[in-house]
């Protein structure tokens, strides 16, 4: 029956529901990455205005972050077959994710860049330093630091967000409670347990990114 | 596989509505909600900020996904009635994007310089004279630009509805992708991805619009956008 709280089952479907999380984590972390990585390669094409590239990305970040990750892992995890590359849920999912918010970490390097000191550059200049060494030695030294607030913003705002590739089939935490209470037919521990696993993960995390935040002065 | 464009177009463009009225629904709400919420957590009494802080990290804290399948599948369990798809949607799109603007709102309010509050006190007008005449329209204006993008994340998310079965563009491809050939999934997502770029777009119109108005009213020249 259906109804009521039950303690028994709560804590017996807390292990398979701690499994499920697990993937949602790993999930966040390798779409971190991908997103850190992806984005700032965004940000120094859009800087250093390579060729017609600059214009190219800047049309690519406008358009996909416009546009929901849901109809981006659909595009990743059933197109990309069709011309040879097929994926995984997994590694399609942390690709859409991966994608999606270095659209957003691009702006957020970009910004970081531009608060870099002129004097900065003209410095790196003056010492005709290469541009890879003034790039990873003089700029970025300065930039990253500073923006690493708002970056780890978007990697709770990412883990907030993995459940929805349980639509391309990803088993993480959600798709486990869905599983659980189809079982049971108890739909209220499994979905609620997984709500506050959320929240003891994304509050303690988002109270440290904002004591960060205070720290570098930065928004 | 462009002769199936027609078909594919006007197959999804029946999901345009459902999408546009969940988005509008769940902007009013969350319009509602941030106003309330906001101001409340800038209010004098700590209780009332206090139970305005725990519905903001509340919704803030638990995933979207979560939040729509509970009031899908759990609340019809405890209370007994099922809201309808689109509703459910709705009100999650509002409860959880209102958190979000809670907070803008109330970043704004304290951005109003301290000598404005001060100068409203001076020519001794009421707290709510105070707000409502001084305060609040200058900080419409900071408000603005970080709700259009908090509207444009809202928009993306009406596609989460799909998965409770409201018919909206996204659920409508997928009845679609199994009965047409390989070749025009592709077609499918990409008519798909452009509805929402042109959605967006609109509402980034819209609030371009209301930018210069509200900036108007304080005498300012918006910082975006071309002065007219």
């Amino acid at each position: 029956m259906t109804g009521g709280w039950d303690w028994a089952y709560a804590v017996e479907i807390l292990p398979a529901l701690w499994r499920g999380l697990q993937v949602t984590l790993l999930a966040t972390l390798l779409g971190s990455l991908l997103a850190f990585g992806l984005g700032l390669v965004f940000a120094v094409v859009q800087r250093n205005r390579v060729a017609v590239l600059h214009r190219v990305v800047w049309a690519f970040v406008q358009f996909w972050r416009s546009t929901p990750l849901l109809v981006q892992a659909y595009v990743i995890y059933q197109v990309l077959p069709d011309v040879g590359i097929t994926l995984g849920s997994l590694a399609a999912g942390v690709l859409a994710l991966g994608l999606h918010y270095a659209c957003y970490t691009s702006e957020v390097y970009r910004a970081g860049i531009e608060a870099v000191p002129p004097g900065q550059w003209e410095a790196a200049a003056a010492l005709s330093l290469p541009r890879s060494r003034v790039w990873l030695a003089v700029v970025l030294p300065q930039a990253v630091p500073r923006v690493l607030p708002a970056l780890g913003n978007y990697v709770i705002s990412m883990f907030k967000e993995v459940p929805l590739l349980l639509a391309i089939g990803l088993v993480e935490v959600v798709t486990v409670a869905r599983q659980l209470s189809a079982e049971s037919f108890r739909p209220v521990e499994p979905l609620t347990l997984a709500g506050i696993l959320f929240l003891l993960i994304s509050y303690p995390a988002s109270v440290v990114v904002r004591r960060l935040e205070r720290r570098t002065g930065a928004r | 596989m462009l002769d199936s464009l027609p078909l594919i177009l006007s197959f999804l463009m029946a999901g345009v509505p459902p999408t546009v009225l969940a988005t509008v629904g769940g902007i009013a709400l969350t319009v509602v909600l941030s106003a309330v919420a906001g101001l409340a957590l800038v209010s004098r009494h700590r209780a009332v900020r206090a139970v305005s802080r725990v519905y903001v990290e509340f919704f803030r804290g638990t995933s979207e996904v979560v939040q729509l399948f509970w009031i899908f599948f759990v609340l019809p369990a405890l209370v007994g009635y099922q809201i309808i798809p689109l509703g459910a949607g709705i009100l999650v799109l509002g409860l959880n994007h209102g958190a979000y603007g809670a907070e803008i709102v109330r970043g704004a309010v304290r951005a109003v310089p301290r000598a404005q509050h001060e100068g409203a006190v001076a020519l001794s007008l009421s707290p709510w004279d105070r707000m409502r005449r001084v305060v609040l329209p200058q900080a419409v204006v900071e408000m603005l630009p970080p709700f259009t993008n908090l509207f444009i994340q809202l928009l993306k998310s009406t596609a989460l509805l799909s998965l409770v079965v409201v018919d909206e563009v996204v659920r409508r491809g997928q009845l679609l992708v199994p009965n047409l050939g390989v070749g025009e999934k592709l077609t499918i997502y990409l008519v798909e991805l452009v509805i929402y770029l042109v959605l967006a777009l609109l509402i980034t119109a819209g609030m371009r619009l209301l930018e210069r108005r509200a900036a108007a009213r304080v005498g300012r020249v918006p910082a975006t956008g071309v002065a007219t």
